[in-house]
């Protein structure tokens, strides 16, 4: 019971906080609201005992990736922004990709439900100290199982930061 | 409606004990940075050859109740111009950031509220990061340059602070191997040795890293007065500005129980693991029962009868606590608390000797200009961490090899540490040759002043 209190919770404060950002008119309160959105998420985690997804969600999302947003937002001129259309008129295209998604994850409902077994896997939950402790868990599956992607990944990245370093040089 | 009811009786039922803890953090915690600031008083006092505060109360032991009532009862302002809504919700975040992350940290191996946590210390840190919106929400709220140039100064800093300070964090964790606060200061008993003789340069990264973090001189930028007036706090009054007072304060003891926790042997007493030194264990009672005694033979010094009396409750205080240290010790019975007692003593003054620390510092060394503080940061401390993260990964495979444990890792370590220390000093000065041409000056001070 006390398991689905809490789930209803932080879901339903992520649906608003998600719905609220898209909404409205002012940049800081929309990057407040996909701030709430994003520790609701967090929440969620955590109630799935992720607890290292959960404390990467907030250090990396909310206090790395969002500073950086409210970062640039405080040096941008709102005044402008406000005098301008909110939402880019293209109505048509946004409402079939709405329902080709909604469509899509209808599907997953529904043929859950029709066949036994090869829909949405029901998970059974595990006394608490049976688990594998998490962030270990992690670590391990990073740099053992997944070493390569995990490498390739973090090159990625860094040819992406050196590549903004770089643009951003050339004006001065 | 009943379930709901059920379901709050079953939170209540699990989670009591923490819940009592945390609401006896929150209670507690404004009188301890209250009397922080008195001590900071009257220590800035001592160091510039002044009494500082001396009305209330004896020594001025009252002023932290008396500047509460103030600002409790000062005029509520919001600036007409400011965004209602963040400017109210500004502060909170910022002390809500504070005091949750407390909840993550042991004080003493008996006394922690989230117990067990897998992921301990990222939570302290990641969860008292989130501080800073408070900070940048309110400058940015408060519809005022000086604000908005304080909350963005203070957003730089605590970017660039943060790299280094998780970096010096990884450096140490390297030794536990685990990230839960408990199993930190056992691995740390194992070891016999605390981690700041294992890993210095990664403690010396964090120490100046955490001034930077919390805002405090000589880092002090965001709230510079010659120059912001007081930064992201110009338009903050009476007790909004107060609940900053508090974020400010409770994140020093934030920082400082994450340095003792892991570089400075959490609750364990001094060379914990050495039997003979059990002496030791006698110096936390007879401190307190010397406090009390000075406390009595300066009962009669006091000019007025009231301050005689709160004196003498001041001693008995300090009586008190001295015996409950004591018990441990020399009553059989009570030996059980020992750890529980002594730890969180330990703990404590661990934690006092760092923030006493951040005084010391801030009225010795001046205040830096925004540039200096941004090549500290990235040109310094960023390459000190991430050498230093390398090194002691080597050092501690080289370790492992030689079978070198405890003291013994000292022998790899400490090369490692140096060869951190000359390359980062090697790097800055080559940045600093190569600044010293014409072209490359004022690249990065372009927010300041």
């Amino acid at each position: 019971m006390l398991d689905k209190v809490l789930f209803y919770f932080f879901a339903g404060i992520a649906v608003a906080s998600a719905a609220l950002m898209v909404t409205r008119r002012n940049v800081v309160h929309s990057a407040i609201f996909l701030i709430t959105a994003l520790l609701a998420t967090a929440g969620i985690f955590l109630q799935l005992r992720a607890e290292f997804l959960f404390i990467v969600q907030i250090i990396l999302y909310v206090g790395g990736i969002m500073v950086l947003f409210v970062f640039v937002i405080m040096l941008v001129n709102l005044d402008v922004a406000l005098h301008q259309i909110q939402f880019a008129r293209q109505k048509w295209v946004a409402l079939l990709v709405a329902l080709a998604l909604a469509g899509q994850v209808g599907l997953v409902f529904w043929s859950s439900g029709k066949m036994p077994g090869q829909g949405l896997p029901v998970l059974t939950a595990t006394a608490a100290e049976r688990l594998p402790l998490n962030s270990e868990t992690v670590a391990h599956s990073l740099f053992e199982s997944y070493l390569l992607p995990f490498e390739i990944a973090s090159v990625l990245l860094l040819v992406a930061m050196i590549g903004a370093v770089v643009m951003a040089k050339k004006r001065t | 409606m009943n379930a709901l009811f059920q379901a709050t009786i079953e939170f209540l039922k699990a989670f009591w004990a923490p819940l009592l803890c945390g609401v006896a953090i929150v209670a507690i915690l404004p009188l301890v940075v209250g009397y922080i600031v008195l001590v900071e008083r009257k220590l800035m006092a001592d160091m510039q050859a002044r009494l500082g505060p001396m009305r209330v109360g004896p020594h001025g032991l009252l002023q932290p109740i008396a500047d509460a009532v103030k600002l409790l009862i000062k005029e509520d302002i919001i600036p007409d111009d400011a965004d209602k809504l963040v400017f109210w919700l500004a502060p909170v975040l910022s002390v809500g950031a504070a005091l949750l992350s407390l909840a993550g940290l042991a004080i003493g191996p008996a006394f922690q509220i989230a117990q067990d946590i897998n992921i301990g210390i990222l939570f302290v840190v990641g969860v008292s990061a989130l501080g800073i919106f408070g900070i940048v929400l309110g400058g940015w709220a408060s519809n005022s340059h000086y604000s908005l140039m304080g909350a963005l100064r203070s957003s730089a800093q605590l970017v660039s602070y943060e790299t280094a300070a998780g970096m010096a964090l990884v450096s140490a964790l390297l030794f536990t191997g685990t990230l839960n606060i408990k199993s930190i200061v056992e691995a740390q008993s194992k070891e016999g040795i605390w981690f700041v003789l294992l890993a210095p340069v990664a403690f010396f990264c964090y120490l100046v890293a955490s001034i930077a973090e919390t805002n405090r001189a000589p880092f002090d930028l965001p709230e510079a007065e010659s120059e912001l007036v007081a930064g992201y706090m110009t338009e903050f009054s009476g007790f909004r500005w107060s609940l900053y007072f508090l974020a400010e304060y409770a994140n020093m003891i934030v920082v400082a129980s994450v340095a003792t926790t892991l570089f400075l042997g959490g609750w364990l007493r001094p060379f914990a693991s050495v039997s003979w030194l059990n002496v030791l264990d006698f110096l936390p009672p007879l401190l307190i029962l010397a406090i009390g005694a000075y406390c009595i033979v300066r009962v009669p010094k006091q000019p007025t009868r009231v301050q005689q009396m709160f004196m003498l409750a001041v001693a008995g205080l300090c009586f008190v606590l001295g015996l409950v240290l004591l018990a441990p010790v020399v009553v059989p019975v009570a030996k059980p608390f020992y750890s529980g007692i002594h730890g969180g003593f330990w703990f404590i003054f661990k934690v006092s000797l760092y923030i006493y620390f951040f005084m010391w510092l801030r009225f010795t060394i001046p205040r830096y200009r925004f540039d200096q503080l941004m090549r500290l940061g990235w040109h310094f401390l960023i390459p000190l961490s991430i050498i230093n993260v390398l090194l002691v990964g080597v050092a501690l495979i080289a370790g492992a090899y030689f079978h070198l444990q405890g003291w013994g890792l000292l022998l790899v370590t400490t090369p490692a540490a140096v060869i951190a220390l000359v390359v980062a000093l090697l790097i800055l000065a080559a940045e600093k040759s190569r600044g010293a041409r014409p072209d490359q000056t004022a690249a990065s001070d372009f927010y300041a002043g």
